[in-house]
């Protein structure tokens, strides 16, 4: 029950799931998850709802840049590995793999979140503004939407390095890095489904 | 200041039930004076503007304001107790999910007191009426700004009391041996879960459309507006489950314990319960039969939200075969709670009435829809709330409420509703539409509204008696027994009231359904223990909740007037929302830092005494 009595250095193999603080945490988050699962499927239809009206505005055709999306895509995807590889260091109790691992998927989200900007601002130069049609509203808030959660992943990644390298892994830790962990892998099949619905989509009709 | 950082979910539920009971005083102040305008023909009481006002916002206080925190109250109060838990698994997000709806809430009403005033385009907010082109003002970015904020509270306490259920029930307190209104917030949660993203994503595309010029939902963009029915009612139809599933689980405790009989039919009531969740998700385009979906749409919805009539009519007979041969005392609880079931099956039956598509062309937007839903929600849902108040009370204050009071209350109440609703659905088959401001003489509507003005008075009578009851009954000492109903079945009974701030002094052993009904009838005096008294690890109070919900109302402030205050430069509102975030997140930031360690009570402390109220 209390949270102190496993003193540091008799960590159990799974240090997320050992207090019931831990165990409400990761079930909570993926409750949380399921959430975020409905919030995302409501933007996914109303951009299917949407994406035909373009009004004067370019077609997604025209418009997209696949090249670009499969870099960011690439770049998030081993992310997510090294994310996986994070786990397994906490696992093994390796403090500092699992820090190095963490800033490692970090520095991957900043690389993609830099192309999506990069991107959004080429779009806007090509005449796809927020306010074009129904068609960009729609786009900008779904990969928007994503975009934000990957900004908000970064900060909170970050925090929990600061504090891993403060106080080291304990009962109290672990659970943060696990589910943040389960964040990041959720983000990324939201990507996966993006690219598929939103780029690889339109540039077939 | 006790308040303000309060984690306790005891506390947490009183706030949330004085935050619930004084927007249920404000929603029924505006429901009167709607009533006050319709009372004659071509009355001139408010003008149509302010009518339009009064409905909007009597409708969304209702729901969002008045019906789901008491709600939330009781489930508050009670859930942790129910299943033998010391705490809720989250106790800081509990603070936090209270303060973020009382937040939005405050943000919603102060629209009333701006220039361009509340939001008038119904409770639904259909698009475009809802959108820049129609709803000019600020009253409809009140709407959606508030209820975003309100809706984050709502989700977090729903998370907050699935993971309570799942993780942290008394040893043997397996799933079918769980008390019904434990039952009924799991299911509540659940939808609230699954619903209420898809609201918070409405609503910020509305925003998107009003604040940014974005085209959702804007047809002359290439916005489309029936998306916003969809997303509106894939949430709201589960909204009403949400609603009414607590009230039968509160239903489901009172009548079996005031007729000293366990519930007829408890694992078939279980899965009735999860049935009607699950089909709730599944209809929600009954509210949508005249918008032109089509035939093949129509007869899918309309079969689907016949069938939720059968697992409700299991619940129905349940109930009455609980009563059936018992004993039964008719305490104000009790009837409540009898009072609600021949009042909901009426609003069932009128519901299936309207889940037949072409009867529907007929009955859409008559008053025969809004005596309807008032039948389900105020002689179910409030019926239920009042019902559970009495029963709780107890356990919540130390105090027993006025018996004989609440009785009067009770019929002054119960015979002011069906005055006010009964004679609406006549109104309705006559063609009164709904939503209007005044109407003609001479159609024959005037006797039924004046009648339905005199009931609603009448409601408002009782309500008054019901506050009346609670201050008469504050200044009584607390005194109330652990068990004072003596016929108390569940665990919330086996402790003090109100109980002490570790609800239990040990973890009780459950040994079968109605765990201290079955301890009684073994002829023991409480629970068997199951673990030794020891040190109770408690967190520690916080002002963060408040301070990360308080940023966000800046934050909507700051959103709405965006483009309105220019006086120093241009866009003065993005700094005051950017401001409003940092709150928030520097909150948050705070919070992920220091770790909370909490404090410890240790066994020589541990003497019975509750929260103080
Ligand atoms: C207690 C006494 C109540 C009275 C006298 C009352 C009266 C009314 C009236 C006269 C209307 C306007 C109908 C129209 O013009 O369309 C209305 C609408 C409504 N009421 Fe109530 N009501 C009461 C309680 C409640 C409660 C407890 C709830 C919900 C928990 C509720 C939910 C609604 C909703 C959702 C609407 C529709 C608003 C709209 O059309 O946008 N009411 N009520
Ligand atoms: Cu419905």
């Amino acid at each position: 029950m209390s949270t102190h009595s496993h003193a540091e250095g008799h960590l159990p193999h799974e240090p997320e799931k050992a207090t019931l603080e831990g165990r409400n945490k990761v079930l909570g988050f993926w409750l949380f998850l399921g959430g975020e699962t409905v919030l995302f499927g409501t933007l996914f239809s109303a951009f299917l709802a949407l994406r035909h009206q373009v009004l004067d505005g370019p077609q997604p055709n025209e418009l997209f840049k696949l090249s670009l999306v499969a870099a960011a895509t690439a770049i998030l995807l081993t992310s997510s590995l090294t994310s996986v590889f994070a786990i397994q260091a906490l696992h093994n109790h390796n403090v500092k793999a699992l820090i190095n691992w963490l800033i490692v998927t970090v520095v991957l989200g900043l690389g993609f979140l830099g192309l999506e900007i990069y991107e959004f601002y080429h779009y806007v130069h090509e005449g796809h503004g927020f306010t074009t049609s129904a068609f960009s509203s729609s786009f900008y808030t779904l990969v928007g939407f994503h975009g934000a959660h990957v900004a908000f992943g970064i900060f909170w990644i970050s925090s929990i390095i600061g504090q891993l390298m403060k106080k080291g892994l304990t009962v109290v830790t672990a659970p943060k890095v696990y589910v943040a962990g389960m964040y990041w892998h959720f983000i990324d099949v939201v990507w996966v489904f993006i690219f598929t619905v939103v780029y690889l989509m339109g540039k077939v009709v | 200041m006790d308040w303000l950082t309060t984690v306790d979910h005891k506390k947490i539920g009183i706030l949330y039930l004085i935050a619930g009971g004084f927007f249920f005083l404000v929603g029924g102040l505006e429901a009167l004076l709607i009533r006050i305008q319709l009372w004659k023909p071509l009355n001139d009481f408010v003008s149509a503007d302010t009518y339009n006002e009064l409905i909007t916002m009597h409708g969304t206080t209702m729901i969002f304001l008045a019906a789901m925190p008491m709600l939330f109250a009781l489930m508050n109060a009670v859930v942790p107790l129910q299943i033998g838990a010391r705490d809720v698994a989250f106790p800081f997000v509990n603070a936090l999910g209270f303060w973020t709806f009382f937040f939005g809430a405050v943000l919603l009403n102060v629209s009333w007191f701006t220039s361009t005033g509340a939001p008038a385009a119904g409770w639904t907010a259909y698009a475009p009426l809802s959108g820049p082109a129609f709803s000019t003002g600020h009253g409809m970015d009140y709407y959606v700004l508030g209820l975003q904020i309100a809706g984050i509270g709502t989700l977090i306490g729903g998370i907050n009391f699935l993971v309570t259920i799942i993780n942290m029930r008394a040893p043997g307190m397996t799933f079918m041996r769980m008390p019904m209104f434990t039952w009924a917030s799991f299911i509540t949660s659940a939808l609230i879960l699954f619903a209420f993203p898809a609201l918070a994503v409405g609503l910020a595309a509305l925003m998107f459309d009003r604040v940014f010029d974005a085209n959702f939902f804007d047809p002359n963009n290439g916005g489309n507006a029936v998306l916003w029915e969809h997303i509106f009612w894939i949430f709201g139809h589960p909204e009403v489950y949400i609603l009414i599933l607590p009230a039968f689980g509160v239903i489901s405790e009172v009548i079996s314990t005031f007729s000293r009989k366990r519930l007829f039919g408890y694992s078939s009531m279980v899965f009735a319960t999860i049935l009607i969740g699950f089909l709730g998700f599944m209809v929600w385009a009954h509210h949508m039969f005249t918008t032109g979906l089509g035939p093949v749409a129509n007869a899918l919805f309309s079969i689907a939200t016949m069938l939720i009539a059968v697992p409700t009519g299991i619940k129905i007979f349940n109930w009455i075969f609980t009563m059936w041969g018992g004993s039964i005392k008719f305490t104000s609880a009790n009837l409540y709670a009898v009072g609600f079931i021949p009042t909901f099956v009426m609003g069932g039956v009128t519901g299936v009435m309207l889940a037949a598509a072409p009867a529907d062309f007929q009955y859409h937007d008559t008053y025969f829809v809004v005596a309807h839903f008032h039948y389900v929600i105020v002689g179910g849902l409030i019926l239920g709330i009042f019902s559970g108040l009495h029963y709780w009370w107890p356990k919540m204050f130390g105090r027993v409420l006025n018996e004989t009071l609440g009785k009067w209350t009770f019929w002054m109440f119960y015979i002011g509703f069906h005055l006010t609703f009964f004679i609406q659905h006549f109104l309705g088959l006559l063609g009164m539409p709904r939503r209007i401001w005044t109407y003609l003489d001479g159609l024959g509507f005037n006797e039924m509204n004046l009648i339905s003005t005199i009931g609603a008075i009448m409601m408002g009578i009782g309500t008054i008696m019901f506050f009346l009851n609670v201050v008469i009954t504050n200044a009584k000492p607390q005194n109330a027994a652990d068990d004072p109903w003596e016929d108390g079945r569940t665990l919330e009974w086996t402790i003090p009231s109100p109980p002490p701030e570790y609800n239990f002094k040990q973890t009780p052993l459950v040994r079968g359904y109605d765990a201290y009904w079955k301890e009684k009838m073994d002829g023991h005096k409480g629970m068997t223990p199951a673990e030794p008294i020891g040190s109770i690890h408690m967190p520690s109070p916080s002002i963060l909740p408040f301070t990360m919900s308080l940023g966000l109302f800046i934050t909507g402030f700051g959103l709405m007037y965006s483009r309105d205050w220019t006086f120093i430069t241009e866009h003065i509102g993005f700094y005051v929302a950017g401001l409003g975030l940092l709150i928030t997140f520097g909150s948050m930031f705070l919070r992920s830092v220091y770790d909370d360690h909490g404090f410890h009570i240790e066994p020589e402390e541990l003497e019975d005494k509750g929260v103080k109220a």
